[in-house]
């Protein structure tokens, strides 16, 4: 369990980052930060592994108070994953860069090979072991990134951005991957502006605007609050629009997110009906 | 001659052991919109790098074929000469910047092509303004948060007022409302004659601004053309490409033999063409 008090912090001590940010994440939950660019996504959750203090408020971890706890034990607690996969990756193989980690956990030999191939698979990532996390794409890059911190499988996930740079089917297989993980048991928490991987796999949102936390609750409501998209600079997914133009014309449209499912089953109902 | 001439082009990078681009053959002519998309991996940013230059000036490696941009080959030219002709916006923002804040980023292209102080500073205001930078406007490039450092790198490769924008997943770090604004920005650069290619997963957002779509699949061009055409092939799922949620819908319908006008790109679109299929 995650919890923040009243979190502040400002980089330069003129602006401030995070304005009083008071959060719990319990154990086994999925959870989607979204909102502004600058509002604090990646300030609020390198909190999480103590990578960054809270210079006022109070940031608990597993129910102890982290001003206690070095990075080092946060980090066994929480793997994190940077948006930016430069300030990650620093091995010269995309084994060594996944071994790294799981090493350090007390994984042998054996068990740290054996995730490995099994996390680049699952990544889209095979015959990349040998191979420099300095000659790759942008995409594979960033999933690198995510293979050297899901291959521990650490209690808490908190990924930033992990959608950039992937196409559907890699985001798919990521996708599957932190819901198993999620159903064993861990914590997901993913910062993201991607609307669509939001409402297909995550249900509790919490959107930030201007280094405060303004909406927070089942993503649903979450992502149809008007005023909740307007702070926030967040837009309706297409088949949420669609919904919305279809309801001026037929009452028996409802308003709620809508899904792909929801606007094939009403457009056949519809269509077959004229 | 066309804007942009790919050859028989294929390129390795120094090193790697299969080829990033295979057998290109591609033209772009003036004013075109053009979305570059496919997998992960399969060579999208080799072909940007390749319009300016930079594939094989400064990535080295092995090269066959030739790019000709502004009817020249760009194995015979310095990568400065394509800077103000077809200007870059990298992948990752952070390995674009390189001066000390935000200003004289923006400043940095137009002052090393020799472009007038006058005309730097207007530039330099005029963007500030566009892209909304104005209380970004003394930070650090490397320390801002990354869609800031997205939105700096765009504004520094427009102040170079190219001919041709090569935009690489210029939205990927945008929050939705900014990315729809850079994406509004950019189709009007395109509809006053700037032509632009840009490299995109998510296509519900730029389809229906693009006048031409081409789909990459390891390293070669396996479809090409309009929006529509493209998305609406069953190539696009083969290869895990993403299609708007709206112009799966339709396939869908079609497949349960229920026929919409014309293919949607976007909600609006869909759920006016399901208006007109039930009059
Ligand atoms: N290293 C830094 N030094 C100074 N200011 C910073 C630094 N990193 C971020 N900031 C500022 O702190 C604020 C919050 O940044 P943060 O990176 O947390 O935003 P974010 O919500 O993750 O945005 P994005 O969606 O663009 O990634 C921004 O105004 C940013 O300019
Ligand atoms: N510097 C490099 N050295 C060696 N191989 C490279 C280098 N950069 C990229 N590659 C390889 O070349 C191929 C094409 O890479 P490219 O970056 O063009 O892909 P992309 O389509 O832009 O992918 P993404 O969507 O992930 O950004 C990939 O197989 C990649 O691993
Ligand atoms: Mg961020
Ligand atoms: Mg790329």
């Amino acid at each position: 369990m995650i919890i923040l008090e009243d979190v502040e912090y400002s980089y330069d001590g003129i602006y401030t980052a995070l304005r009083g940010v008071t959060l719990q994440v319990d154990r086994g939950e999925s959870v989607a930060i979204m909102g502004t660019n600058g509002a604090g996504k990646t300030t609020l959750i390198k909190h999480f592994n103590g990578l960054l203090r809270p210079q006022a408020g109070n940031v608990f971890l597993e129910g102890k108070d982290t001003s206690q706890m070095s990075v080092a034990e946060m980090a066994k607690i929480v793997g994190l994953v940077f948006q930016n996969p430069d300030h990650q990756l620093f091995l010269e193989s995309c084994k060594k860069e996944i071994a790294f980690g799981l090493k350090n956990l007390g994984f042998t030999q054996e068990e740290a090979e054996e995730r490995c191939d099994q996390t680049l698979s699952r990544l889209g990532l095979e015959g990349f072991a040998e191979r420099s996390p300095f000659a790759l794409s942008g995409g594979e890059r960033k999933r690198v990134a995510l293979a050297s911190v899901l291959a521990t499988e650490p209690d808490v996930l908190a990924l930033d951005e992990p959608t950039i740079g992937q196409d559907a089917r890699q985001k798919e297989s990521l996708a599957r991957m932190l819901m198993e993980m999620n159903k064993k048991g861990r914590t997901v928490i993913v910062v993201t502006h991607d609307i669509e991987f939001v409402i297909e796999h995550f249900p509790r949102t919490i959107a930030m605007s201007d280094g405060q936390i303004v909406a927070d609750g089942d993503t649903s409501s979450v992502l149809t609050h008007e005023e909740v998209l307007e702070r926030c600079s967040l837009t309706l997914p297409q088949m949420t629009q669609a919904a919305k133009a279809l309801r001026h014309r037929f009452d028996n449209v409802s308003d709620r997110l809508a899904s792909l499912s929801d606007i094939e089953s009403i457009a056949t109902t519809l269509l077959e009906g004229a | 001659m066309a804007l942009v001439k790919f050859d028989d082009f294929s390129y390795k990078y120094y090193g790697a052991d299969s080829l990033a681009l295979k057998k290109i053959n591609l033209t772009i002519d003036n004013g075109e919109y053009v979305v570059i998309t496919g997998p992960s991996g399969c060579g999208k940013t080799t072909l940007c790098r390749a319009i300016n230059g930079l594939v094989p000036r400064f990535h080295r490696g092995y090269i066959a074929g030739h790019v000709y941009v502004d009817e020249k080959d760009t194995r015979e030219h310095e990568v400065a000469h394509f800077a103000a002709i077809a200007g870059l916006v990298f992948q990752n923002p952070e390995n674009q910047l390189v001066t000390l804040n935000v200003e004289k980023e923006i400043a940095f292209g137009p002052e090393n092509l020799g472009v007038n102080p006058v005309e730097v500073r207007r530039r330099v205001e005029e963007i500030i303004d566009l892209l909304d930078l104005e209380h970004l406007r003394d930070k650090h490039p490397h320390e801002m948060s990354g869609g800031e450092q997205q939105r700096v790198a765009m504004a520094a490769t427009l102040a170079l007022n190219p001919q041709i924008l090569v935009a690489d997943e210029p939205t990927s770090n945008l929050d939705p409302k900014s990315a729809e604004k850079i994406l509004e920005i950019i189709s009007t650069l395109n509809k006053r004659g700037m032509t632009v290619v840009l490299v995109e997963h998510r296509l519900d957002l730029v389809a229906k601004e693009a006048t031409r779509v081409v789909l990459m699949d390891r390293g070669r061009i396996v479809a090409d053309g309009t929006p529509t055409e493209v998305l609406v092939a069953d190539i696009c799922q083969d290869i895990g490409v993403g299609i708007p949620k709206a112009t799966e819908i339709y396939k869908r319908l079609n497949a349960k033999g229920l026929r919409l006008g014309s293919v949607p790109l976007t909600g609006e679109e869909l759920a006016l063409l399901i208006q007109e299929g039930t009059v």
